[in-house]
């Protein structure tokens, strides 16, 4: 029984094992889930005959494998959402610069790195989104405003455990400084109208239910729901209306996804034309309307869903500046309390 | 009858404990320290000077961390106890209608992965959903007009949980239930004791051993729980070792994070060697004759169908309507992805671990059953930590090591021959499923640990003395005793990798998916419909090792054959 068992393992193994190898191929660490990615690997692959292997994980967790597998490390390049993670690769040292007059044409220079390591692949707002029959869009204005007491417990918004909010509050600090962000926060979190908990789409759908009048959550959740196969959704999505906050001056909290090439590739070439396809036409549409994300390329159409939440003026930082203070956001939440 | 032993007296001459040289110690502890590997990187950090994160951490939030872990842990301890119990001794030693179909339907929830319960359940009764939306509508209420529970709470949270993780205490009580001798039970009731007292003063301190093995398991998984702490925005030591390692970029201060963690796991261990301190739990006798059934009426019998139900209809019942809902309203969406592909990785590593991670627990359970010297006890011990750790500080604790060897064995040929081996280990399966026995060798070992606890060593000595070698000890005389407790073992693992995320999401190779990685992408990203389908069939695939699981115990029993 036990010879039976051993023989039935090194099958399965075997059989579990079997990797195709091709000529020219192109390796991805994705922290953009499969289904957000690969229809566009498909694409480029169906184009080009350059054969695309994929792992999708965490982004933190695939930073950590490229860390530890060093110059042996099989992967071409990483894709990766928020900005903070791409700041983390660059400085761990994982990521090369690349020099390529197409991606620098495509993506505007706030949403590249200065050297090159890393290019935005698609945008995404932060905004404001607050329940129409309840709130005045004349009563909003900025971030900073929904610290005044007369928002007391009428906010909802995630944990700080999530890279959003600590991306939102680190572009804070960079433009505000420490102390005044701080002093922001500990109003805001004392507006919360019950303890963070769930993710964007359970804040919006919070507001749209009434437990709370304001929700921060990322334009996409709101797309996504507007667009659901379930009523339900698209009945909470429809309660809520988008607010654009300081228009008047910095802009509008925005943060990428973005990918770029690794230190230890080894098909360097296919790897950037891989992001330059990322970056054209076709694929920057795709994202608007497969995800609703913001394309990064300027002159790219909008879906119709994000046309409909209207132009924006967006936070202008370097979005490598996110994460740099990255660390000191995570601190600040814990002293005022945000859990 | 029961006697309570002491080793020191029974212990003849044919046991041998330490030896020089012996193989058995040698392999053991050499395995076991394997297995400890990652768990000792991590704990290796723990040299590393605390930094002022650790200060920060200490003035601002870990007082939160530890309460709120410990309050978990509490609830679900007493949750787990309160459902499994009784559930496992009526279902063993009663009758009453539908006894047959509880035996197996209270194992179901156990093929249901934490967080995804979590999510079902947040769907259904959080402010937006189905449940308090059709009450607002009803009574014309709003916000604030009412009470309703907080599913996102300390208290759903423990609610969650017990309920996927009470058949782990259900398990081991029924198994031990059945292995107990009735005669016991028939002497305690002719010396007057009730039924009621027969299953507090004699059942349960029998089956005590196995009780506190299901009971750690349950609280060790409570301990490595992410999915449902980080959704319902509780700050435990597990999302804090998230939060600390990845985003205050400290991976020294988490893991001195999950050293306290590990800290909370030794205590435990403690509790449950102290309490139980000297005596040893088995029978003499090996009188086995049918179980006689407490045939149970009226309300009796209205309370054990309750008591039963609970846990099957909300365990298991209602999150699985609700996900074939879901994934009903999305069968469009999935109809056409590689589903067959993702069922049949899903099995195959599932099998793979499982079947690795039982020979290794019956080769460490008796290594150390036999040769039972401090430091075997303790190296098994060690190996057996990983279950309480998150499976991402898990990956981690596996990729370090393993990247080490494999560019340590590059340097070395690119230097010497001028070729570039690559990564061996790394990005494999191999990594992958070495750290699938890392992380459930706790659930294989505990449980063919609490098999042996209950062989009599008098059975070692006499085979032993008889001239038998141990391998022939092991393979003739313990192995069909507890041929069930092992393949309970080896079916637990099975759907603890079934369910299995952070680790396999890491440490997977390219274009590599399974059940788990898809249902878990779509939820992650808040596309809890798209997601059903992949969850509901990491859930059919476990069903079918559940009743087998099912089938095993009750025909464990030994001295007779219970139709299953």
């Amino acid at each position: 029984m036990l010879r039976k068992a051993l023989f039935t393992t090194a099958l399965s193994l075997s059989t579990l094992l079997a990797v195709s190898v091709q000529a020219a191929e192109v390796n991805v660490y994705s922290a953009r889930q499969e289904g957000l990615i690969k229809p566009l690997l498909d694409d480029f692959t169906s184009q080009t005959g350059i054969k695309v292997n994929l792992v999708t994980g965490k982004a933190n967790a695939l930073l950590q494998r490229l860390r530890s597998e060093g110059r042996n490390s099989p992967a071409d390049i990483l894709i990766t959402v928020d900005a903070g993670n791409l700041y983390a690769a660059k400085s761990a040292g994982v990521l090369q610069p690349i020099t390529s007059p197409a991606l620098d044409a495509a993506v505007p220079a706030a949403y590249r790195d200065p050297d090159g390591q890393w290019y935005a692949l698609s945008m995404r707002a932060r905004p404001i989104m607050y329940h129409k029959g309840k709130v005045d869009p004349s009563e909003l204005s900025t971030y900073e405003a929904l610290a005044d007491p007369k928002w007391k417990g009428r906010i909802c918004i995630r944990s700080s455990d999530n890279v959003y909010n600590q991306s939102m509050v680190a572009s804070m600090i960079a433009t505000l400084g420490e102390a005044r962000t701080e002093a922001w926060a500990k109003g805001f979190v004392a507006n919360f109208a019950r303890p963070p908990q769930g993710g964007d789409r359970d804040q919006i759908k919070a507001a749209a239910a009434g437990q709370c009048d304001i929700a921060i959550a990322n334009t996409y959740y709101l797309g996504g729901m507007l667009n659901s196969q379930e009523a339900k959704d698209r009945e909470a999505a429809g309660e809520v209306g988008v607010f654009w906050p300081n228009q008047a001056d910095r802009g509008v909290h925005v943060n990428v996804s973005g990918a770029g090439v690794t230190a230890a590739s080894r098909n360097k070439t296919e790897a950037i034309k891989l992001l330059e396809f990322l970056v054209g036409d076709d694929a920057q549409k795709w994202y608007a309307e497969v995800n609703q994300e913001y394309p990064v390329k300027s002159g790219v159409a909008w879906s119709e869903t994000l046309s409909a939440f209207g132009p924006y003026k967006a936070d202008g930082v370097n979005m490598g500046q996110l994460g740099v203070h990255n660390a000191a956001a995570v601190r600040l939440m814990d002293r005022v309390g945000w859990k | 009858m029961t006697t309570v032993s002491f080793p020191d007296q029974t212990d003849p001459a044919c046991h041998r404990t330490w030896r020089f040289g012996d193989v058995w110690s040698w392999g053991v502890v050499a395995t076991a320290l394997t297995l400890a590997l990652p768990v000792l990187v991590i704990a290796g950090f723990v040299f590393v000077p605390a930094t002022e994160v650790w200060l920060h951490l200490k003035e601002t939030v870990l007082k939160d961390y530890i309460f709120t872990s410990l309050g978990l842990m509490i609830g679900v301890g007493v949750g787990v106890l309160a459902m499994g119990i009784p559930a496992a001794w009526m279902v063993s030693l009663c009758e009453f209608p539908g006894r047959r179909l509880f035996e197996w339907a209270l194992l179901l929830p156990l093929a249901i992965p934490a967080y995804i319960i979590a999510y079902t359940y947040t769907g259904m009764l959080d402010f937006a959903g189905p449940v308090q939306t059709g009450l607002r509508e009803l009574f014309d209420w709003s916000y604030g007009d009412y009470w309703f529970p907080e599913v996102r709470s300390l208290g759903g949270a423990v609610v969650m949980l017990t309920l996927v993780l009470y058949p782990y205490v259900y398990l081991l009580a029924r198994a031990a239930f059945l292995e107990q001798s009735v005669c016991v039970l028939e002497v305690s009731r002719t010396l007057g004791a009730g039924p009621w007292a027969g299953f507090y003063r004699v059942a349960i301190p029998l089956a005590r051993p196995a009780i506190i093995t299901g009971l750690s398991l349950a609280l060790m998984e409570t301990l490595a729980d992410y999915g449902t702490a980080q959704y319902f925005g509780l700050t435990t030591f597990t999302t804090g070792i998230f939060r600390t390692w990845f985003g205050l970029g400290d991976p020294a201060a988490a893991a001195q994070l999950s050293a306290i963690l590990m800290g909370f796991v030794f205590l435990l261990i403690l509790l449950e060697r102290g309490s139980r301190r000297r005596a040893r739990f088995h029978h003499t006798s090996s009188r086995y004759s049918r179980l006689p059934r407490y045939r149970l009426s009226g309300w009796r019998r209205a309370g054990a169908l309750v008591a039963c139900a609970i846990p099957v209809v909300f365990g298991f019942l209602l999150p699985a309507l609700q996900l074939g809902w879901w994934a009903a309203i999305t069968l469009d969406d999935w109809w056409h992805t590689d589903f067959l592909r993702l069922v049949w990785n899903s099995l195959g590593l599932a099998a793979t671990a499982a079947l690795i991670a039982v020979l290794l627990a019956v080769f460490m359970a008796y290594g150390k059953r036999m040769r039972s010297s401090f430091m075997v006890t303790a190296a098994v011990r060690l190996a057996g930590m990983g279950y309480a750790i998150p499976g991402t500080v898990i990956a981690v604790g596996v990729m370090l090591p393993f990247a080490w060897i494999d560019n340590g064995i590059d340097g070395w040929m690119r230097e010497h021959f001028g070729v570039s081996t690559g990564l061996i280990l790394s990005g494999t399966l191999v990594a992958l499923v070495f750290s699938y026995c890392v992380r459930f060798l706790a659930v294989s070992l505990n449980t063919v640990e609490a098999a042996l606890t209950k062989i009599k060593p008098s059975m070692d000595d006499a085979a032993r003395c008889l001239g038998m070698p141990p391998r022939s000890v092991l393979a003739r005389v313990h192995l069909p005793i507890m041929r069930g407790s092992v393949l309970t073992a080896g079916l637990l693992v099975f759907v603890d990798v079934l369910k299995e995320l952070p680790a396999t999401l890491i440490l997977r190779p390219f274009n590599f998916n399974t059940l788990a990685v898809r249902a878990f992408e779509l939820a992650g990203d808040e596309r809890l419909a798209q997601s059903a389908s992949a969850a509901l069939a990491i859930v059919l695939a476990g069903i079918l090792p559940v009743i087998l699981l099912s089938r095993t115990i009750s025909r464990s029993r030994p001295g007779h054959d219970t139709p299953a």
